[in-house]
């Protein structure tokens, strides 16, 4: 393990300082509008507040304990977002073995992968191998149920779960030229443009929000959020060049490409919990739902992320 | 070599030695059932507060009281008994370590034709010893497609024979997915354990009234009879 970048240790700093100042404000607002916890939207930003303070804490602890704590965490990350997944579908007693497979074979081969950076077999594992794979254990079940919808759905939770979300530690085993020991802070730069367009798109919407983005979907979405949010966080990501291997503009255009993903990352995932009736994914995170409701837009970035880097920086 | 350990370490005796590592298993049962099912109790019909309880809970799955356990804070949890049977969990030194010394189970006799002790007897027992129980009133696993099989009458006569004590209803949702009958690696999925409003048996209630109204009460708390 090699020393954290001196870069990290000012970020982290950094959002700590953001995070005194946001608790010590929800602080004086439930002192000053709800002493007695009876407003639940300021209950609700403390809870979420809290919740940041786990995050950026595991995070923090994480990236200083370099790949191996990376990787762990996200592996668990992983997991818990297939348990949520899995949860929601309707899988059958034939699927026995192949969700098996996907929980302790698929799962822990992949972080596996990452974390000997073999990049030629992380990235067609799940893709090609996992799905033919678990098809043929369903197969050997002998329940012919909703077999094509049953089969899709696993090899979709573990694309998004597993796969997908997978390329945020597979951001360190990057070799760009000039850059080299400064990879963890890729992993900050992504985590932090998406995360930031939530809060900013939560904090927008609440504040100027009126037209409905996409009222069938998540009624809580608004143009004025979205446009405020995507804008605030470009922006962020823009002043963020410093700790990128990007200049000022690649790195606006980088954080705009996240934050676009980000967004219809999270309407996607909106519209499977629209589907299936209900509003968050799990009570894992309190205030946020569950881990799939903090990640989604996370999930949809970090291959996109991942590849245009790869593509032309390295 | 490991067996034979494993003999030794659970061989019946009331030392210190069994009782710390009867907590140490108990621990890691509990941390397992939180990381294969995260689960989460919902209290909507009482709080989890001290007081003496039969909890009656449909029963899909071997792992059952291990969540009602799990989800129970850990000062009520020291007093909670499952009542379980005593032809399953006597089979074998570690199942008798587990159901006696780990879960401290009411072991009731499930054979009606020959058996010596009374489990209503037990039950009774147990609950003016100072615990509250976990009963699952279908009497065996349900593994069919029916939601709940009918009850048996002993929830009426416990009921009958205690009436001071609430008796709880709690639905465990999804256990049965995690582990079909029969299989044996667990699919991580999410559970949730949910507690209603606590019933009793009435001065003059008849014991088919009764049961009736125990598994309204207790079907009305799955989320399967509540959304579509």
């Amino acid at each position: 393990m090699t020393a954290p970048h001196p870069h990290l240790l000012t970020l982290l700093a950094g959002l700590a300082a953001i995070l005194v100042a946001a608790s010590a404000i929800g602080y004086v607002l439930q002192w000053r509008l709800s002493p007695d916890g009876s407003n639940t939207v300021i209950e609700n930003l403390n809870d979420r507040i809290r919740a940041w303070w786990v995050m950026v804490v595991l995070m923090g602890l994480a990236l200083i304990g370099g790949r191996t704590g990376v990787t762990l965490l996200f592996a668990f990350c992983s997991f818990a977002a297939l348990r949520e997944f899995v949860t929601l579908t309707n899988t059958r007693r034939a699927d026995h073995w192949a969700l098996a497979a996907a929980f302790f074979i698929v799962l822990p081969a992949q972080y596996y992968l990452i974390w000997i950076g073999w990049y030629g077999l992380y990235s067609i594992f799940i893709p090609v191998y996992a799905f033919l794979l678990l098809p043929i254990l369903a197969v050997l079940a002998g329940d012919t149920t909703r077999f094509l919808e049953r089969t899709a759905k696993v090899q979709w939770g573990l694309m998004i779960c597993v796969f997908c979300l997978s390329h945020v530690p597979a951001l360190l085993n990057l070799k760009i030229p000039g850059y080299e020991g400064r990879n963890a802070l890729l992993i900050v730069f992504l985590v932090l443009v998406v995360q930031s367009s939530d809060v900013f798109q939560y904090v927008w919407g609440k504040l100027f929000g009126k037209r409905k983005v996409a009222p069938a979907i998540s009624p809580s979405k608004t143009v004025e959020g979205l446009a405020g949010g995507v804008l605030s966080a470009t922006v962020l990501g823009a002043f963020l060049w410093w700790i990128t291997p990007f200049n000022v503009w690649q790195a606006a255009l980088m954080a705009l490409a996240i934050n676009v993903m980000g967004f219809f990352g999270g309407l996607v995932m909106s519209a499977i919990k629209r589907d299936r009736g209900v509003k968050d994914w799990g009570d894992l995170i309190e205030g946020h739902g569950g881990m799939l409701d903090r990640l989604d837009s996370v999930v949809f970035a970090a291959p996109v992320f991942f590849h245009l880097t790869r593509f032309w920086w390295t | 070599m490991w067996a034979r350990a494993l003999e030794e370490i659970t061989a019946p005796s009331d030392g210190e030695g069994t009782e710390m590592l009867a907590k140490l298993v108990a621990g890691l049962i509990v941390g397992f059932a939180r990381f294969i099912t995260a689960v989460r109790g919902k209290w909507e019909g009482i709080e989890p507060v001290d007081g003496q309880r039969v909890y009656f809970a449909n029963h899909a799955s071997h792992g059952d009281f291990v969540l009602i356990w799990t989800v129970l804070p850990p000062r009520l949890r020291q007093r909670t008994r499952p009542v379980a049977g005593a032809d399953y969990w006597l089979k074998g030194q570690l199942r008798t370590f587990i159901g006696r010394d780990v879960f401290n189970a009411v072991l009731i006799d499930r054979n009606r034709e020959n058996r010596k002790d009374d489990p209503i007897a037990l039950m009774t027992a147990a609950l003016d010893g100072g615990a509250s129980l976990i009963v699952f009133p279908e009497g065996t696993r349900n593994t069919g497609e029916m939601p709940l099989l009918p009850f048996k009458s002993g929830l009426y006569h416990l009921g009958k024979a205690r009436p001071d004590v609430d008796l709880v209803p709690v639905w465990i949702d999804n256990l049965n997915r995690v582990m079909p009958k029969g299989e044996i690696v667990p699919i991580p999925l999410i559970c949730t354990v949910t507690f209603g409003a606590p019933i009793r048996v009435g001065e003059t209630q008849a014991k088919e009234e009764f049961i009736a109204r125990a598994e309204a009460a207790l079907l009305a708390l799955s989320p399967k009879t509540a959304v579509p």
